[in-house]
């Protein structure tokens, strides 16, 4: 599905990313783990294509393109999906209205005929039940006056609108109650198959006990420098990362 | 009246326009001329007009202009092109005068609408009272060489559903067209105006347009007003309203196209429990400079005023805006809203945005904002990583930015005319659904 190889990337140029390495297959679930500032961040900005990164070496394939070669649209046609951190809200702009724009501006990429006005909207019943989002929600400006469960919610049924190969989850737990978190992690077991494959990117533990990870890599100093199984994570739970920055310290 | 002005500093813009025909009564005439005899056109020096040079206007040499009527136009083509509404009546205007041949539509029962030209001296007595004359030369223009224009006359308890559309156009190089209108809407009447200005093969050409509006008791008027006109065309309009009591006047701006556009709103509310609504859109692009003035004078208790102002500013266009409210000393329980927003989408365009108040009552609720920013860039990224086009990612932006500005125009067919024509630009296709 994607193959990175050797990335590096910086941004002002300060390197954040050092020759990061990391394959995930379809159907696999990953979770990218590590310290503040370790480049967990950047690596979903630079997937995405945020200009701000520039890429100095390394590759990545994704389905067999160029990832980095391709528009940050593109990348989003070609059916990667960033759950962003941060959603951003845009007054003026309808979830509905944003989320047809898109999905008919992918089908036009894949040659698709658009969808109609009908389907659109039972899709989007259908979908925001996914994430029991209110689907008043789903015709308000996006991210306007949602709390932040909400806009995490919103972010994994655009996730469910689109139907990515790739997801990307960018912190998706961070600042999520119990409730919210459950109804969050459903959401993206009830969309994963055996085509598609999830990244998590998380600074807790706790999302893993819902989405559970085939994979647990550590990101540290802009490199994944210990890889393992949810074994993984409760032990980086208990632990902390104090031992393994040492360990890499050491080196 | 000539002879009077030979020796003023305006003389080479106006020697070779015709006088006035519409039968002003004589005393403004001779008012307006007195004028002229010792104005020049204002510098930047002048408050009213420092972010707004007028040499390209004063340059026009309208003694080379060709004849002035007598386009090949069709009423296919005004139906076609220009005709925002297919309901009412339409007066159709070239260069100033009024073109019978291309007007449309029905009378409505219950109003006199005629050109200006065919109203008898006795009916335009009180013409011109509320223009300001003194120190303002394109009022003063506009006084002794008005062409022809539109007068509407709504009687006392008429309801008109249909709009009254004006239509416009500037045609012909070097052509100086003033344009006079008087709207009076009687008590307790209602209507709807249209007045949209358009150029067809207009070449430094110049519009001057001079709207009268007297909004009698508990009377309702909405003015939807479109400035059209190509590339390499100037336009200048100004609009007198005065207010009774209990009467609602609401007017919508919208300015598309025209290389410079200035507007002059000047709203005097002279009666209690009025409310007054003025919305603008401006979407620049190129060279374009528009400037908007507008005043609004609350000399009485108990009255609404709203304004909303937005403009989209590209390439190396210019916008100016500037709102005034007055809040005169008695004029207690006044609401005054008023917001300029701005979206600049060049590093090369500029926008002069200037919100005044002046308030000598008391016990009033105020308020004015200006606003002046950039698309946000992560709201762009955002959309684009959701498989949306930069291109399409900023139009829904920039559509989100002017929907509530929009979304005030209460008249479909004007709102799906305005839609139509930024659906052209920035391929939009949502708002009016």
């Amino acid at each position: 599905m994607i193959t990175i190889n050797n990335l590096h990337a910086s941004i002002d140029g300060k390197e954040i990313l050092s020759g990061l390495s990391l394959e995930v297959k379809p159907g696999e679930v990953h979770a990218i783990m590590g310290p503040n500032g370790a480049g967990k961040s950047t690596l979903a900005s630079v997937l995405a294509g945020r200009e701000e990164y520039q890429v100095t070496s390394g590759s990545v394939n994704f389905d067999g393109k160029d990832l980095l070669d391709m528009s940050t649209e593109d990348r989003a046609r070609e059916g990667l999906f960033l759950a962003f951190q941060y959603p951003v809200e845009i007054p003026g702009v309808s979830n509905v209205n944003f989320l047809r724009t898109a999905l008919n501006e992918i089908r036009e990429y894949k040659g698709q005929k658009s969808i109609s006005a009908k389907d659109f909207m039972a899709m989007v019943r259908e979908k925001s039940s996914v994430v029991e989002l209110d689907p008043k929600l789903a015709s308000r400006s996006v991210n306007v006056g949602f709390s932040g469960g909400e806009k995490k919610r919103n972010e994994i049924f655009q996730m469910a609108m689109l139907e990515p190969k790739l997801a990307i989850l960018d912190e998706t737990d961070s600042g999520l109650d119990i409730d919210a978190l459950r109804i969050v992690a459903n959401g993206v077991n009830t969309l994963k198959s055996k085509e598609n494959a999830t990244i998590v990117i998380t600074h807790y533990q706790r999302l893993l006990d819902y989405i559970v990870p085939d994979f647990v890599h550590v990101l540290y100093n802009g490199r994944i420098v210990k890889s393992g199984t949810k074994e993984l994570a409760l032990e980086l739970e208990e632990k902390g990362y104090d031992w393994i920055k040492a360990e890499i310290d050491a080196q | 009246m000539n002879e009077l002005i030979q020796d003023s500093k305006i003389n080479s813009f106006v020697e070779s326009l015709p006088k006035t025909k519409i039968p002003f009564n004589n005393e403004l005439i001779v008012n307006a001329s007195t004028v002229l005899k010792s104005i020049d056109f204002p510098t930047t020096r002048s408050e009213a007009w420092k972010y707004t040079r007028l040499g390209r206007i004063k340059a026009i040499s309208a003694s080379g202009q060709s004849a002035r009527v007598g386009k090949n136009l069709s009423r296919e083509l005004i139906k076609d092109s220009y005709q925002i509404s297919n309901s009412g009546l339409t007066f159709v205007y070239e260069n100033g005068v009024f073109r019978s041949d291309l007007s449309s539509g029905e009378f409505p029962k219950g109003a006199t609408i005629k050109p200006l030209t065919g109203c008898a001296k006795e009916e335009l007595t009180s013409v011109g009272q509320t223009i300001q004359l003194e120190n303002e030369l394109f009022n003063s223009l506009n006084t002794v060489y008005a062409i022809d224009g539109m007068s509407i006359d709504i009687e006392d308890g008429t309801v008109i559903n249909e709009p009254i559309q004006l239509i416009h156009l500037l045609t012909g190089k070097n052509t100086i067209a003033n344009l006079r209108n008087v709207i009076r809407i009687g008590k307790f009447a209602k209507a709807e105006i249209m007045q949209s200005f358009f150029a067809l093969d207009a070449e430094n050409s110049f519009a001057n347009s001079v709207t009268e509006i007297n909004v009698s008791e508990n009377a309702h008027l909405s003015i939807h007003k479109l400035q059209s006109e190509t590339e390499g065309n100037f336009h200048i309009s100004t609009e007198q309203v005065e207010q009774a009591k209990d009467s609602t006047f609401t007017i919508n701006t919208i300015t598309l196209d025209g290389t410079f556009v200035r507007n002059n709103l000047n709203i005097s509310v002279n009666g209690i429990n009025a409310t007054t609504n003025l919305n603008g859109a401006y979407i620049l692009k190129g060279q374009q400079h528009v400037d908007n003035h507008t005043c609004v004078d609350h000399k009485a208790p108990h009255c609404n005023s709203n304004e909303l102002y937005k403009g989209v500013i590209d390439d190396k266009s210019t916008a100016v805006f500037n709102g005034k409210v007055f809040v005169r000393k008695d004029a207690q329980k006044i609401n005054a809203f008023q917001s300029n927003a701005n979206v600049l989408l060049s590093d090369l365009c500029t926008v002069n945005s200037k919100p005044e108040l002046e308030i000598y009552a008391d016990d009033v609720k105020c308020s004015h904002g200006s606003t002046t920013g950039q698309l946000d860039e992560e709201a762009v990224f955002y959309l684009r990583a959701r498989g949306i086009s930069e291109k399409t990612a900023r139009s829904l932006m920039i559509e989100a930015f002017m929907a509530d500005v929009l979304e005030k125009i209460e008249n479909e067919d004007f709102l799906k005319y305005t839609q139509s024509k930024l659906n052209k630009r920035f391929n939009w296709e949502s708002i009016v659904e």
